[in-house]
Formats: C-alpha cells, sequence, structure tokens
C-alpha cells in the first residue's frame, strides 16, 4: 500500500522542448489533489508520468523510499482520460476488464461491477453498448471501470470537461466520496477553478511546465504568492 | 441485343437451378482454391500486420510502404513471374506447382497477402493509442494489452481477410497462367468465364459469373449481419 508519493524534480522534454521542468511534489494517502493551469501547462503530462504511461526525461517517483518505475506505477494507479475512451463491449464488460486482469472470480466481479455501477448512477445499464453511451455516461462508465480496481493513486485528466450540469454532478459526488474515505491519492487535473475549491485539499497550480503554487484552497483563492496565480485566479492571464 | 442478354439470364438461371454438376464443381474448386489461398496469406500475412500494427522497429515506414504499393501489382504481372519460377525449367520447377491447384493458391496468396498486411495493420494501428493506454493504465501487462487490441481490432482484421478471400476468389491472370484453364482440374469460375465467352457461350458465362458475385456477396453480408449481431 502506497501511504504517500514522493514526485521529485521531474522533467519532460519533448522533440526538444521542455514541458516538465523541475516538479517536485509530496502527497499523502487520503488527500484530493487539484492541478490548475492554463492549457499547456504540462497538467496531462505530469498525470501520464505518474500512471506510468510516459516516462520523465528526468526526475523519479518515490514511495517509502523506494523508486517506482513505470510499470510499478501502472500496477498502483489508474487514469480517467478527458476523452473517455471505451472498449468496443458493453458496460459490464468494460467495468470488468481491470478486475478479469487481477484474477477476481465471476462472483466478486458481478459484486464489484454492481456497486459501482451504482456509486455512478448507472443501475441496470450492464448490458448496454459502451460505446453507445452519451459523453457523459460514458465518462461515469469510465470512472467506475477506474475506481472499481480500487488504485492507491487515481489521476483524473478534466473528467467533467465538456459534461452537461447533471452529468458533471454525479461524477464530482463520486470524487468527493472517494476522497473522504482515505484510501487513496486522488489528483485531479482540471481548468474549473470552482471545481478544485469543492474538491480538493490541495490545489497545485502549474504554468509553462513548472510548479507556482502549491496550497490548501482557502489560501490558494484568498491569498495567492504569484502575480500569475493572482491572474489565473481572476481569469485574467493570457496565453 | 437486350432479348439476348434476357434470354441468357433466363438460361443461366436455369443451369444454377438445375444443379448443373460442371457448374458446382468449378465453383466449389474456386471456393476451395482461393480458400487455401486466404488460409495462407492469413499465415504469413497476420504476423507481419500484427508486428507493423502494435510494434515500431527500424525500417517499419519502409516495409508498409512496400506492401502498400504491393497494393496495385497487376495480376498477370505477378502470374507471369510465378509461370517463370515454377516453369519446369524455372528454379522452383522442382516442386511441379505448374497447372495445379495448390500453385494456383501459393499464387493467389502472394497477390493477397499486401493487401491482408495493410488493411489489418492499418486497423491494428487504428485501434491503437487510446485502447494500449487504457489497457496499460487498468494494469495490463504488454501482452494483455496487445491482446486487447487485437480484440478490439478484430472486425476490422476480419474485413481484410474477407477483402483478400474476395480478390482471390475473382482475379483471373494467375489462376489462367499458373493454373492453365485445365478442365476438371484447374478451371475456376473466372477462367471459366473467360473461356466461355470467348467461346461464344454466354448463357454459360453469366450463370458463372452470378455464382461468382453471390458468393461474394454472400460472404461480405453475412459477416456485416454478424458484425450487427
Amino acid at each position: 500500500m502506497v501511504n504517500s508519493l514522493q514526485i521529485i524534480g521531474i522533467e519532460k522534454i519533448y522533440d526538444g522542448i521542455k514541458v516538465l521542468e523541475s516538479i517536485s511534489l509530496d502527497i499523502v494517502t487520503g488527500i484530493v489533489i487539484s492541478l490548475v493551469g492554463v492549457n499547456g501547462s504540462g497538467k496531462t503530462t505530469l498525470l501520464r508520468i505518474i500512471s506510468g504511461l510516459e516516462i520523465p526525461t528526468k526526475g523519479s517517483i518515490l514511495s517509502k523510499n523506494s523508486k517506482l518505475r513505470a510499470q510499478d506505477l501502472r500496477q498502483i494507479s489508474t487514469m480517467v482520460f478527458q476523452k473517455s475512451v471505451m472498449f468496443n463491449e458493453n458496460v459490464y464488460d468494460n467495468i470488468a476488464f481491470g478486475l478479469k486482469i487481477r484474477g477476481f472470480t465471476k462472483e466478486e466481479i458481478d459484486e464489484k461491477v454492481s456497486k459501482a455501477l451504482d456509486l455512478v448512477q448507472l443501475n441496470g445499464f450492464e448490458n448496454r453498448k459502451a460505446k453507445k453511451l452519451s459523453g457523459g455516461e460514458q465518462q461515469r462508465v469510465a470512472l467506475a471501470r477506474a475506481f472499481v480496481i480500487e488504485p492507491e493513486i487515481l489521476l483524473l485528466d478534466e473528467p467533467t470537461a465538456n459534461l452537461d450540469p447533471s452529468n458533471a454532478i454525479v461524477i464530482e459526488r463520486v470524487i468527493k466520496d472517494l476522497g473522504e474515505r482515505n484510501s487513496c491519492i486522488i489528483i485531479l487535473a482540471t481548468h474549473n477553478l470552482h471545481q478544485a475549491r469543492r474538491l480538493s485539499n490541495e490545489i497545485v497550480h502549474m504554468h509553462s511546465g513548472r510548479i507556482l503554487e502549491i496550497a490548501d484552497p482557502e489560501q490558494f483563492f484568498k491569498h495567492p504568492s504569484t502575480t500569475i496565480t493572482k491572474k489565473f485566479i481572476n481569469g485574467d492571464l493570457q496565453f | 441485343m437486350l432479348e439476348t442478354i434476357i434470354e441468357a439470364f433466363s438460361k443461366a438461371i436455369g443451369l444454377i437451378l438445375s444443379g448443373d454438376p460442371e457448374i458446382l464443381s468449378i465453383a466449389f474448386r474456386s471456393i476451395c482454391i482461393s480458400g487455401f489461398a486466404t488460409l495462407l496469406s492469413c499465415i504469413w500475412g497476420l504476423p507481419i500486420a500484427i508486428i507493423i500494427g502494435l510494434s515500431s522497429f527500424r525500417g517499419k515506414r519502409l516495409v508498409r510502404s512496400f506492401f502498400n504499393a504491393m497494393l496495385g501489382i497487376p495480376t498477370v504481372a505477378l502470374g507471369l513471374i510465378l509461370y517463370l519460377l515454377l516453369s519446369k525449367s524455372g528454379p522452383l520447377g522442382i516442386f511441379r506447382l505448374l497447372y495445379t491447384p495448390l500453385g494456383i493458391s501459393i499464387g493467389q496468396a502472394l497477390l493477397i497477402t499486401p493487401i491482408l498486411v495493410s488493411f489489418a495493420g492499418s486497423a491494428l494501428e487504428s485501434t491503437d493509442v487510446d485502447i494500449r493506454d487504457l489497457a496499460k493504465t487498468l494494469g495490463a501487462s504488454n501482452i494483455q494489452t496487445n491482446f486487447k487490441i487485437i480484440d478490439e481490432a478484430i472486425w476490422g482484421i476480419t474485413l481484410s481477410i474477407i477483402a483478400s478471400f474476395n480478390r482471390a476468389f475473382a482475379e483471373l491472370g494467375i489462376a489462367m497462367m499458373i493454373g492453365g484453364n485445365i478442365r476438371y482440374a484447374t478451371r475456376v469460375l473466372t477462367t471459366s468465364i473467360a473461356l466461355e465467352t470467348a467461346r461464344g457461350e454466354i448463357a454459360f458465362s453469366i450463370a458463372l459469373g452470378l455464382i461468382l458475385m453471390a458468393v461474394v456477396f454472400s460472404i461480405t453480408f453475412l459477416i456485416n449481419f454478424l458484425r450487427r449481431g
């Protein structure tokens, strides 16, 4: 079980362009961290590195003082993408995929899938083709598919972007529930400052691949320490 | 002219409905030869498509370009090359494959391999990125991820196999040059249509042509039906 995660000096270079620079963070289980920042600030790249989908050019991620490789990270984390990706199967099989890989029995899978669907308010959707659901419903399936495997790190990349309010409310409620259980680290990348305020214990402001500010929501909104963060909060940041 | 065509069509349908043994044997032989050709091309073509579709390696673009370029190879040109290779005095003459059904199958398999590799490879590549990330982030190993991608691309791969079979089934050049259109031995639907048309047996040609199209359409419709189901 990962109780904490230390991200130390992460740097990522794509085609000679530095997209992340000197990223360091200490995260403990049971808190929800929001990564906020304008497009291109490096939020998604950081999430992909923490999820083990990308390998950093420099730096490392540690847990209990031991370095986690990409394949270790993939075993303990899971990510919900901004654009929901569905397997060409029904909702049940989509949610059951990660459980089957982990060797759960049919009965266990049935029970977990049913509970997960209950939580995202999609009871009775088991046999529906996942790709034929609406965008909001697909994102709820994606969220259920992610938390059903009980990851130690749950990474959410703009999970409510482009969704109608009713779907966004369901997703936010699930994130809040998961956060209150204190069972995993939740890192949420979002453009939505109100959402970050509602859901997180800590807000990380990223800009041009760097971390500018880390603070609890109250401190972050009332007393931002940098001019760029102030401008970002006030919506005055040009990008 | 129109009356002649209508008369030929009604004769053709009569021939099919009467179960003319020669027509049936030609149709059956065609299906067997092209079916075996498709099987052969799957044996060597699908692994190539999977490698191209699922991995990155030096020279991948070159390999893909080669198969794309081979899509347009004229069947008579390939037939001629194979004829020279398989003829008695050719380097592969010792295998005695010229004028045999197996010879036609091998020729057709070579002809359709680029179709299979290009289409199946593209189906896998277009599935790859998002599904790969998704499977990995749900904890799948590299092998499990690759199996999942193949599973997701299965209809694209199936369609590439069907397209390959249809191409083999409807080609003339290789069947004529390698098979020699020998009655009761290597005569298939396309070579038979060419011969009967040249002989003025239009009704017989139309009957064979109808069977040819019926087989192609039936398989394609069946696959589409199964996909929807």
